[in-house]
């Protein structure tokens, strides 16, 4: 399988992600400049967690104008999987390969924790290697991770199941214990129609090594390898 | 000293006032030091060179009140590339990597603005470390603020710590370990120390000396605006009720930016372009040119109208003046200048080149064509002020006698009370806002262990993966109670949180902060601290590599407690075997390693259950501190160690709770047999150079105790959802734990 991960001058968990893709294709992926429409041809499109221009305005506001992002729309169109972690769900989000839109943390505060996901299908080339109902530890660093989408959204989501994790408490209890920042139906990632895009605020990368957080967040790799190969 | 003949006297600027007395003052130059300044030049300054004088000069740039006594501080090992002097310090950590770090304090600006004074701190020291070509893998802070009913506290606590957060998260370098205090003696005037450490090969490390007739001087990063002006200046003197009108004297960040300077800067260091490089901190555009080229023992002609500026109408008092965050100044080989440009402006920064090194040994600055500054750059430098301060040493105040000190009448209350107080309760709101997980690094985080651990990037070290251990540490009443032995102590105890991972502590970081340097019992404050760092530095090995000193952290009179917070890094081979504090199995027996005699003088439990701040406080032994912290990083190598954790503040009975409630796992103890110390000293006493030890094999760790001459005892076994100490405590661990986590929270939720 061969990756790309965009790089923007304020991303910050490239190398993160870089890293467990290479852990688990032992292939370095192609890193890509903000400024290159034109990049050579790959299996998956990763959009990584940072802070793309600053992000002083509406977060990924202005990264999804720019000229990769083109790219990355017209590649998505024709079904490229496209994943969009953290500040690369909102870029993704506000890009309009997906639905809703990520706000301010309720509690106003940035974010830095564990926290336990509810994997609410296996039926995606991302989460292929996750059982339904599934518990997963993986932490979050975000300041706008609250997801939020109207209700005709949100029925739209659920009945197509479009909702790709959900925060939970340890027990797998979904309920505002387990809810790190207001999300609304304690969604942390959601998939377009098709199911080849995938955003989502955790951090999988981060939850790859038994010793540097546990390694519930490396079947999510390991099932897009197995998806894409 | 013979001066080099001017042949080119500046220009006055227009509207330029005379330079009266007041002005003088206002610049914070004593008389005796202008009349010193007269001699150099030789003849009235223009106010830019004025300007230049009373940064240099200023307590903050020259460190005038506090030189005398740093020299008594042991810098080299064999292990040290760079000692103090240099933007950081650094350290060899083998297989051709070496460690660059410094703490420094951001103190008087964020007690003004808060977010932004430490967010800039943050931004200031991490600067300082990629600035000699490091690449930063993790940040630390020591936070110290004032008595939580204090009105300002609240606000101020909020705002540090979202600007910490703010400018470290967007850096997108991991936030990992800290200490955060608070007291009455802070009310006025907070610390916010913040540390960075970072890696670079050692045959790639970047110095500040100019070298190279004729080379260019290359100006990157932000542009200049009017914030910060004489920020150092600010930072050199007391406070007032006037404070809050220097707010224009703090620098505004932008983390974005200097994360694409961070990358641009990282980017030329790997070409062979920079002959030297320093940023922009303290006293701007000032301190690092004068610093490149008396380092370099050359002169500097700049054109200041070349610089880049935020807004129009600036002139160049404020262009040397002003503390502008984001900006590198960069001495380039010749000829290199468009492979650079090309770099910065991939990375949308400006590049400008703004002057040249000459054989002259003056700074010559130039305005529009005119000169507006000439100075000759050594006699500034050597013949800055250096005073020896009248001193008067702290006595050591006697020993409390454990029989003089109430026994807890509820022994389950006072350990709950303890574990909420402010300063041992849970740290959780603060360093869930700091993103302590990017990079993919952190082995040991924050609470989860004594020193953060943080694996080294490309540290493949025989069969292991090599990591650093870092940690922050001061215990401020101990050094106003006797400042020798709180010296002694600081280091020791960092020493020791080091030496609980497994790490081996290699060197230190100083950050000096005390109160006004002109009252002889606060020069003695940091007299005494310095003798005992001192002692303690060279008894374990642990050389000071780099520090900063901030003075005058007093308002209306008051100072605060003498604080030199020692930041401390130590390199373990193999990240694998580093050990945590966190108790997370039964059936193991817990180790009492060091002697315990009770020492409830300057106690948490004397000054929190009691509310008595007295006595002398624990005695250092540096012997015992070596023997034993040797032992037990012995024991972890081994891998007869599950758990470790140093005692300090709160005694035994606190790094009990500690380890049960990081890890969920209960324990059951007892005072050993025999032993005659009073319980209440037992287990709430801050004896020195002790540890707990949960181990599987407690057979094999007494023996080797033994052989080592360590004293070791069994006092009990883990397991069950309590903490249970026989006769006196039983609590669930669920009590404590909701007790220690709910203070902060609460305090930070309250609206009054």
């Amino acid at each position: 399988m061969k990756a790309a991960v965009l790089v923007f001058p304020g991303s910050n968990r490239e190398g993160d992600v870089a890293q467990a893709i290479e852990l688990v294709t032992g292939q370095r992926p192609q890193m890509v400049w903000h400024g290159d429409g034109d990049f050579e041809k790959t299996d998956l499109i990763v959009v990584p967690g940072g802070f793309s221009y600053g992000d002083y305005l509406r977060c990924g506001a202005m990264a999804a104008q720019s000229p990769v992002m083109a790219e990355v729309k017209r590649r998505a169109a024709r079904g490229v999987p496209v994943l969009g972690i953290c500040n690369g769900f909102q870029i993704v989000t506000e890009a309009g390969l997906l639905p809703g839109t990520l706000m301010r943390n309720s509690h106003l505060k940035f974010v830095c924790s564990d926290v336990h996901l509810k994997v609410e299908t296996s039926q995606s080339l991302f989460t292929n290697r996750y059982q339904a109902g599934q518990v997963i530890k993986v932490p979050v660093a975000h300041a706008e991770g609250n997801y939020f989408a109207d209700d005709d959204t949100l029925k739209r989501l659920e009945d197509r199941g479009q909702i790709a994790f959900r925060y939970c408490a340890p027990d797998g209890t979904v309920d505002g214990s387990g809810n790190p920042n207001g999300s609304i139906r304690n969604i942390a990632g959601v998939f377009n129609e098709t199911k080849t895009v995938m955003g989502l605020m955790p951090h999988p990368e981060n939850a790859t090594e038994p010793m540097f957080g546990g390694t519930d967040g490396k079947a999510l790799f390991e099932g897009i390898v197995e998806a894409l190969t | 000293m013979t001066i080099a003949a001017e042949k080119n006297p500046p220009v006055k600027l227009p509207n330029e006032p005379a330079i009266t007395p007041q002005v003088v003052a206002e610049h914070g130059l004593a008389p005796d030091e202008y009349q010193r300044l007269l001699k150099i030049m030789g003849r009235d300054p223009t106010m830019v060179e004025l300007g230049i004088f009373s940064a240099m000069w200023s307590e903050h740039c020259s460190y005038k009140s506090s030189k005398v006594w740093l020299k008594k501080l042991p810098t080299s090992a064999p292990w040290v590339i760079q000692g103090p002097g240099e933007n950081a310090g650094v350290i060899d950590i083998g297989d051709g990597q070496a460690a660059i770090f410094k703490m420094e304090s951001h103190n008087h600006p964020s007690y003004i603005e808060p977010y932004q004074g430490a967010a800039t701190g943050v931004g200031g020291i991490m600067r300082d470390v990629f600035t000699m070509g490091a690449r930063p893998i993790a940040n630390l802070n020591a936070l110290r603020f004032g008595d939580p009913s204090h009105p300002k506290t609240r606000h101020l606590v909020s705002g540090v710590v979202a600007g910490i957060g703010g400018y470290g998260n967007c850096m997108g370098i991991p936030t990992v370990g800290g200490e955060t205090n608070f007291h009455a003696a802070y009310n006025g005037n907070i610390l916010v120390n913040a540390m960075t450490v970072g890696i670079a090969p050692t045959d790639k490390i970047f110095y500040a000396a100019a070298a190279g007739l004729g080379n260019p001087m290359v100006y990157v990063g932000s542009k200049t605006g009017r914030d910060g002006i004489h920020g150092a200046t600010m930072s050199s003197t007391e406070f007032n009720e006037d404070s809050e009108s220097k707010r224009p004297t703090v620098q505004v960040g932008d983390p974005f930016v200097e994360k694409l300077l961070l990358e641009a800067c990282l980017e030329l260091m790997a070409t062979d372009a920079i002959v030297a490089i320093q940023d922009m901190g303290a006293a701007g555009l000032t301190s690092s040119s004068f610093e490149m080229a008396a380092k370099g023992g050359l002169g500097l002609e700049m054109a200041l109208d070349k610089v880049p500026m935020r807004e129009d109408g600036m002139n160049p008092y404020e262009l040397m003046l002003s503390e502008s965050q984001e900006r590198m100044l960069i001495v380039l080989k010749p000829g290199r200048e468009d492979e650079a440009r090309r770099i910065f402006e991939k990375w949308e920064l400006d590049f400008a080149v703004i002057g040249h090194l000459t054989d002259t040994e003056r700074m010559v600055l130039s305005w529009h064509g005119d000169i507006v500054a000439n100075i000759p750059i050594p006699p500034l430098v050597t013949e800055a002020p250096v005073y020896e301060r009248p001193w008067t040493l702290t006595g050591l105040p006697p020993t409390l006698d454990a029989s003089k000190v109430p026994v807890p009448k509820d022994w389950n209350a006072s350990l709950v009370a303890l574990m909420s107080c402010p300063d041992l309760a849970s740290k959780a709101w603060i360093w869930h806002q700091y993103d302590h997980l990017i990079l993919g690094n952190t082995a040991i985080r924050p609470q989860d262990g004594d020193a953060a651990v943080v694996r080294v990037p490309g540290g493949l070290s025989g069969g292991g993966h090599k990591g650093l251990a870092m940690t922050s540490d001061c215990t401020p009443r101990y050094v106003q109670a006797h400042p020798e032995t709180g010296g002694r102590q600081a280091v020791a105890e960092a020493w020791r949180n080091i030496t609980a991972t497994g790490a081996l502590p290699l060197a230190v970081t100083d950050n000096m902060n005390f109160g006004n340097p002109q009252k002889p019992e606060i020069m003695g404050q940091f007299a005494g601290a310095i003798l005992g760092m001192a002692e303690a530095c060279t008894a374990l090995d642990f050389p000071v590599v780099s520090g900063n000193v901030s003075l005058y952290n007093e308002t209306e009179g008051r100072p605060i407690l003498p604080t030199p917070t020692i930041g401390a890094v130590g390199v373990i081979d193999d990240i694998a075997r580093a050990v945590g504090s966190r108790l997370t199995q039964g059936g193991l027996c817990i180790v009492l390693v060091g002697e315990t005699k009770g020492w409830l003088g300057q106690s948490l439990y004397l000054r929190e259950a009691c509310r008595r701040e007295e006595g002398a406080p624990p005695p250092v032994d540096l012997a015992a501190e070596r023997r034993n912290g040797d032992f037990v990083r012995a024991q972890i190598h081994a891998r007869r160690v599950a758990a470790c954790h140093d005692l300090s503040d709160g005694g035994l009975l606190v790094g009990l709770a500690e380890m049960c409630i990081a890890g969920g796992t209960g324990v059951e103890v007892a005072q050993p047999a025999g032993n005659t110390v009073p319980s209440h000293a037992f287990f709430y006493g801050e004896d020195q150079a002790r540890y707990l030890i949960a181990t599987g094999v407690a057979d094999e760790v007494l023996a080797a105790a033994q052989k080592a001459g360590v004293p070791a005892v069994v006092i009990g076994h883990s397991g069950g959802p309590a903490l249970v100490v026989k006769g006196l405590v039983s609590l669930a661990l669920s009590d404590i734990k909701s007790a220690h986590e709910a203070w902060l929270p609460t305090y930070m939720n309250a609206t009054e």
